[in-house]
């Protein structure tokens, strides 16, 4: 939580207890998308462990910091770092993409406390966080809007049109995450239709961007805090391995979208202790 | 009724609507170039500090306004009407789906919008946005009307999409008639036991029109200004299916998935009724001018007329 010293160790503890969280609720649903979770999770546990201002007791507070989750499919990170912050429980997580559970199949606003955008089709988070960051500038509050894109995801349209308004109208409270883990639905991005230089073309729209390594836990929180400092929008783009953490689904194209088995729910729990 | 007067088209009423909004600070307008088109501009010019322009990009206007409608702001958002349903997948997914409220307005609705041809007269947007749940769907007759529906949008608990025209018609109200005009709620503009005419934006006068005509033939119309196609007045409905021999409907609109079609769904399953759908069948305009258009499409009051005699 934001102005509290967290260490790096614990942090990478807390991304350990979520791709285990992860995993299993996706095996117990018998769908869901582990490789761009496990990918995202470093990320997202350094945005919530040492930036993001919210608290559980209070989720609808107008102060908040917003995280927007634009790459909705990969709501079981999203879900694993709540129960971590106590907005949702063991059980919420077990009814996973059920009939009636808090945990959609995408985040979504409406279903889960602690969520703050209702995604699943891609490419419009980041224009839904330039709504937040300007109702923040209207009413004078100093909260912070962190949008988390997927690589894939920057094939969308809407993208480049959010990216463009967010720098001509200098919306310095909103920050950007990208995860590039290199593989989307199909396929690898390079075969599907590479986007190349993604951090450039950021650049050239008129943001500050920063590259890191989105699995060094120091760096993601050296680059958060990066963001936070700097003046203008800003981005960071993460170089992730999708399936981070379970050998046989890093760089897997087919663990986009698949759970597990029983078998392959043994091995990837034998490999995240 | 008196002589209908000349007031502006509705578009201005949505104008004059957002400055009489403006003393509310929740209220925030949202432009994708068009807003001297649409009328956002008068907004703007008293309220840049509330007003976000964003460019020729109408997905992002509506994840916008959506964004913004989370923190609390009250959201209008217009550009043409064609060119929300761009961005009709960001309505549903993203505005309604997640149950915020935001306003949409689409401005040159329909083929009566003219010369710039058919790329610019939207004939299917009240189908396509009918079918959101949730959504409020409005297609005021006037200026004065527009601006006294799009005022009821401030404290309304859905989210909406109202489409306004772009060419003067003459004014359906006045300054006191309007003040009874209701979101969900049809006016009776002329009462008839013969047949019911319902009708909504541009056409409501050439409705009003033919029940003149038709009453020298001692044909009596009743005459309704729908609208507010979604949530439909169906208890108006069920009157009016109860005392005429048949209803005509007509709109500047496809005839698939429009006011007729709404008309049809609830009568035909709770009240079966003769209906007959005046709107534009099954095609694109072209250029031309407006009555040029509605009459190469038959829209006109003689079809109305006809329809009308043909219930007997």
């Amino acid at each position: 939580m934001k102005g509290t010293e967290v260490s790096v160790q614990s942090l990478e503890n807390v991304a350990k207890n979520c791709r285990r969280s992860i995993v299993d609720m996706i095996h117990k649903a018998g769908a869901g998308h582990p490789g761009g979770s496990l990918s995202a999770i470093d990320l997202i546990v350094g945005l919530y462990g040492t930036q993001l201002n919210v608290d559980s007791n209070n989720p609808d507070s107008s102060q908040r910091d917003r995280f927007i989750m634009s790459k909705g499919h990969a709501s079981p990170a999203v879900y694993a770092i709540l129960k971590e912050h106590n907005f949702l429980k063991q059980s919420d997580l077990d009814g996973f993409r059920s009939l009636g559970s808090v945990c959609q199949g995408h985040v979504d606003m409406k279903w889960t406390n602690g969520v703050d955008f209702s995604a699943g089709s891609l490419g419009m988070g980041l224009s839904f966080g330039i709504g937040t960051a300007f109702a923040a500038k209207m009413d004078g509050l100093d909260y912070q809007t962190w949008v988390m894109l997927g690589d894939g995801e920057t094939q969308e349209g809407q993208i480049w049109e959010a990216f463009m308004a967010a720098s001509y109208h200098n919306l310095g409270n909103l920050h950007v995450i990208i995860d590039r883990n290199r593989i989307q639905n199909d396929d690898f991005v390079n075969v599907q239709m590479e986007i190349g230089d993604v951090a450039s073309k950021v650049e050239a729209f008129g943001w500050s961007v920063k590259e890191i390594d989105g699995h060094d836990m120091e760096a993601v929180v050296e680059a958060l805090q990066w963001s936070m400092d700097t003046p203008g929008p800003s981005a960071v783009v993460a170089h992730t391995v999708k399936g981070k953490g379970v050998s046989f689904m890093e760089d897997n194209p087919s663990f986009h979208g698949k759970a597990p088995n029983d078998a392959e729910l043994k091995m990837a729990m034998e490999e995240l202790v | 009724m008196s002589a209908p007067s000349t007031g502006g088209a509705s578009r201005d009423g949505y104008g004059a609507a957002l400055l009489n909004l403006a003393d509310d600070p929740r209220v925030v307008v949202i432009e994708a170039d068009l807003g001297k088109s649409t009328k956002s501009c008068l907004f703007r010019e008293l309220y840049p500090e509330r007003t976000i322009s964003l460019g020729i990009a109408e997905q992002n206007m509506v994840l916008v306004a959506a964004g913004l409608a989370s923190c609390g702001k009250v959201p209008f958002a217009s550009t043409f009407a064609i060119f929300t349903e761009r961005a009709f997948e960001q309505v549903r997914n993203g505005l309604a789906r997640p149950g915020l409220v935001a306003h949409i307005c689409g401005s040159h609705g329909g083929i009566h919008t003219g010369t710039d041809g058919s790329s610019a007269q939207s004939i299917e947007d009240l189908a396509l946005y009918r079918t959101i749940p949730g959504m409020t769907v409005m297609h005021p007759s006037d200026d004065l009307s527009a601006t006294k529906l799009t005022e009821q949008l401030l404290n309304h608990p859905n989210p909406s999409y109202t489409r306004t025209a772009r060419n003067k018609t003459p004014r359906i109200y006045d300054e006191d008639t309007v003040n009874s005009i209701q979101i969900g709620k049809g006016s009776v503009l002329k009462e008839g036991n013969d047949v019911a005419i319902i009708a909504i934006g541009v056409m409501v006068h050439k409705a009003l029109e033919a029940a003149e005509n038709l009453r020298s033939e001692e044909i009596n119309a009743t005459v309704v200004d729908m609208h507010t196609i979604k949530p439909l007045d169906t208890a108006l409905l069920d009157q009016l299916a109860n005392s005429v021999s048949g209803i005509v409907t007509v709109e500047d609109h496809s005839v698939i998935g429009g006011l007729g079609s709404a008309v049809s769904e609830y009568l035909s399953e709770n009240n079966p009724t003769i209906i007959r759908k005046i709107g534009v069948e099954d095609r694109f305009g072209e250029s031309g001018d407006s009555e040029e258009l509605l009459s190469l499409v038959g829209l006109t009051v003689e079809s109305i007329e006809t329809a009308a005699r043909a219930m007997l």
